[in-house]
């Protein structure tokens, strides 16, 4: 009997296959090129070919009235190693890997737990994660420097507690913009974590169980390592923008934590030296494409960093 | 030959699918009556602790949606402090002058329109595009099929500064003037990729054979796609497109490097954050969370209600 049924599921889907393929052999290059071409084509132009572009102005100079000029160089490169720059550097790299381990720690026990709750309840909280995305990010982030200022809520309570009598400076500090940049970015913790959760077999926790372990010792030898690559994928998804977003720093951070996005941001945009910031965004596609490359080694699929 | 494994086939088919149906059932109930009792001695013991356990979790979920939700309760009630002096923090009284005043400044109107243009054009452009891609890329093979796929990451993975300078080296380089079009065209390509990754897993849990069947019945491509492809993307396309218009919306890096002299609400707060955000802004970001909360609410009770309509019916 368990024959037989082997045997017809074995034509059955031989005999899909074939199907399939005869429908692809018939005229597969026109509707695919239509399909595909609009995407190709936007993408070539408006991504493949201004990236190449960034690339290029990276190597080119500029002339006494700031205008690009094609002549190789590689002084935007050489002006990147001075001492300044790697002040800039360091508090960039410190700020996006203390961000991104808060976030961690934060977000790993919250997708947790709603990834093991069931029906409508599961619902609506995920829901609520993403709820506060529909308030401009912007106004979210000075919502939390009204409230950082010396007459802000923390310092009001603070001092009505009567725990300090002058307002802490919490604002403008390094502090603040890592609260900033935790704030903004924990929901694109949270997704990956959430399906990585979500995905993980219970039983293999009541196994765990059944077998002895304590929670403690299930968490560390099932569930983290069965979660490891939504972990990496939600540290990518914090690290990388938490270098770009210059708007967290400039209004937590007051001009006194510049990153590496603030530089980027004044060499296009005020500094005019666009080779400059250029060569900065180079580097930050550099380090993007490790750290993908890191989480495709260690068995992460892109799907997920898409989430 | 062929006869008797078509044979078989046929009557293999539904015997296994009876088979799997009364392991199904019979694995919910065995279990469900099984399962409890040598597991509730221990579920006893360990009562104490899990309460205190369940206790921390609601704890733990509360305090963060407080971190969430802070900021905005902030705004709301700032958008009805009646305090007039800058910069608008301490309390004096409920007014709703502010919202009065949002709708009278017309450069904030502006701004908001220009916000929900862009937004509507570009979730419309990245929807037709996205879809068409995924379903191409789903179904085809192709030389440069994998360049496509990776070009489609750059914006999801890289930076968006990055993506922001680059397009405005572009546009200055081949004379693309800075305003509505530059900004459409920005967001399109941000928005593209999280269309095309939606249909694609909507894609991917289809079954190909209900298409197959619609072709054997005589249908051509156009009408299968049609009637049967587009209907069961739905839900992926919508989930595409709520998507990409709520990134439109709040976009803030991007916009900044593409606008020329436009401003978006979100380069209006930005703009207005260094003399000191006007509580008339926290009126109309009241405005707009209060509005998508009610689309988003009534969308999603339509979605759920077509798919419990749905599984009923099978």
């Amino acid at each position: 009997m368990p024959a037989t049924t082997d045997t017809g599921s074995r034509t059955r889907t031989g005999r899909t296959r074939g199907t399939r393929s005869r429908h692809n052999f018939r005229g597969n290059m026109l509707p695919a090129a239509l399909t595909v071409s609009p995407v190709a084509i936007w993408f070539g132009l408006l991504i493949l070919v201004p990236m190449i572009y960034v690339i290029v102005i990276s190597f080119c100079s500029l002339d006494s009235n700031y205008n690009i000029v094609f002549r190789f160089t590689l002084d935007n490169y050489k002006r990147l190693a001075d001492l300044d720059y790697l002040q800039i550097y360091g508090n960039s790299l410190l700020i996006a890997l203390t961000s991104t381990v808060i976030c961690l720690l934060l977000a790993y026990p919250f997708a947790y737990l709603i990834a093991r709750m069931r029906g409508r309840a599961k619902i609506a909280l995920y829901m609520l994660v993403i709820v506060p995305f529909w308030t401009n990010s912007l106004i979210r982030i000075y919502g939390w420097r009204t409230m950082l200022g010396a007459q802000g809520l923390f310092n009001k309570l603070l001092m009505g507690a009567g725990i300090v009598d002058k307002p802490v400076e919490f604002l403008f500090t390094r502090g603040a913009v890592i609260l900033g940049m935790v704030y903004a970015l924990f929901p694109f913790m949270v997704l990956p974590l959430y399906t990585a959760l979500e995905k993980l077999d219970g039983s293999l926790l009541e196994a765990a169980k059944d077998l002895g372990a304590r929670s403690l010792k299930t968490l560390f030898t099932v569930t983290i390592p069965l979660t490891a690559t939504g972990i990496f994928s939600g540290c990518i998804m914090v690290f990388i923008p938490t270098l770009g977003y210059f708007f967290v720093s400039d209004v937590l951070g007051g001009g006194n934590s510049s990153m590496i996005g603030n530089v980027i941001e004044s060499q296009f945009r005020r500094g005019n030296n666009w080779p400059l910031g250029a060569a900065l965004s180079v580097i930050l596609i550099l380090i993007t494409l490790v750290l993908v490359k890191l989480y495709q080694r260690a068995g992460g699929d892109m799907e997920s960093l898409g989430g | 030959m062929a006869d008797v494994t078509d044979m078989t086939d046929m009557t293999d088919v539904p015997d296994v699918a009876a088979s799997t149906d009364r392991i199904r059932r019979g694995s919910t109930s065995p279990t469900g009556s099984v399962q409890p009792s040598p597991v509730t001695p221990t579920k006893r013991r360990v009562k104490p602790g899990k309460r205190i356990y369940r206790f921390s979790s609601v704890v733990y979920l509360c305090l963060i949606y407080l971190f969430l939700f802070l900021p905005i309760i902030v705004i709301v009630v700032n958008s009805f402090n009646a305090n007039r002096v800058k910069p608008y923090i301490r309390w004096t009284g409920f007014t709703l002058d502010w919202y009065a005043k949002a709708f009278q400044s017309a450069s904030l109107i502006q701004s908001f329109e220009n916000t929900l243009i862009i937004a509507v054009v570009s979730t419309v452009l990245a929807v037709l595009i996205g879809t068409l891609a995924a379903v191409g890329m789903y179904r085809y093979k192709f030389r440069g099929k994998g360049v496509v796929d990776a070009l489609l990451y750059i914006p999801v993975v890289i930076p968006e500064i990055v993506l922001g300078i680059a397009l405005l080296s572009m546009f200055t380089r081949v004379n693309i003037p800075r305003g509505m079009l530059s900004l459409i065209i920005a967001h399109v390509t941000f928005c593209i990729p999280f269309v095309v990754f939606n249909v694609r897993a909507r894609l991917a849990q289809y079954d190909d054979s209900i298409e197959e069947a619609s072709m054997d019945l005589g249908a051509n491509r156009v009408v299968t796609f049609m009637r049967i492809t587009l209907p069961m993307l739905l839900p992926g396309i919508a989930g595409g497109a709520l998507l990409a218009f709520t990134l439109s919306i709040d976009d803030v890096i991007v916009s900044y490097f593409t606008n020329g002299q436009v401003k978006t609400f979100p380069l209006k707060v930005m703009e207005s954050i260094k003399s000191g955000v006007s509580p008339a802004i926290n009126a109309l970001s009241t405005i707009i969370l209060v509005g998508t909360i009610v689309i988003v609410v009534l969308s999603q009770s339509g979605i759920l209600s077509r798919r419990r309509v749905h599984s009923s019916s099978r």
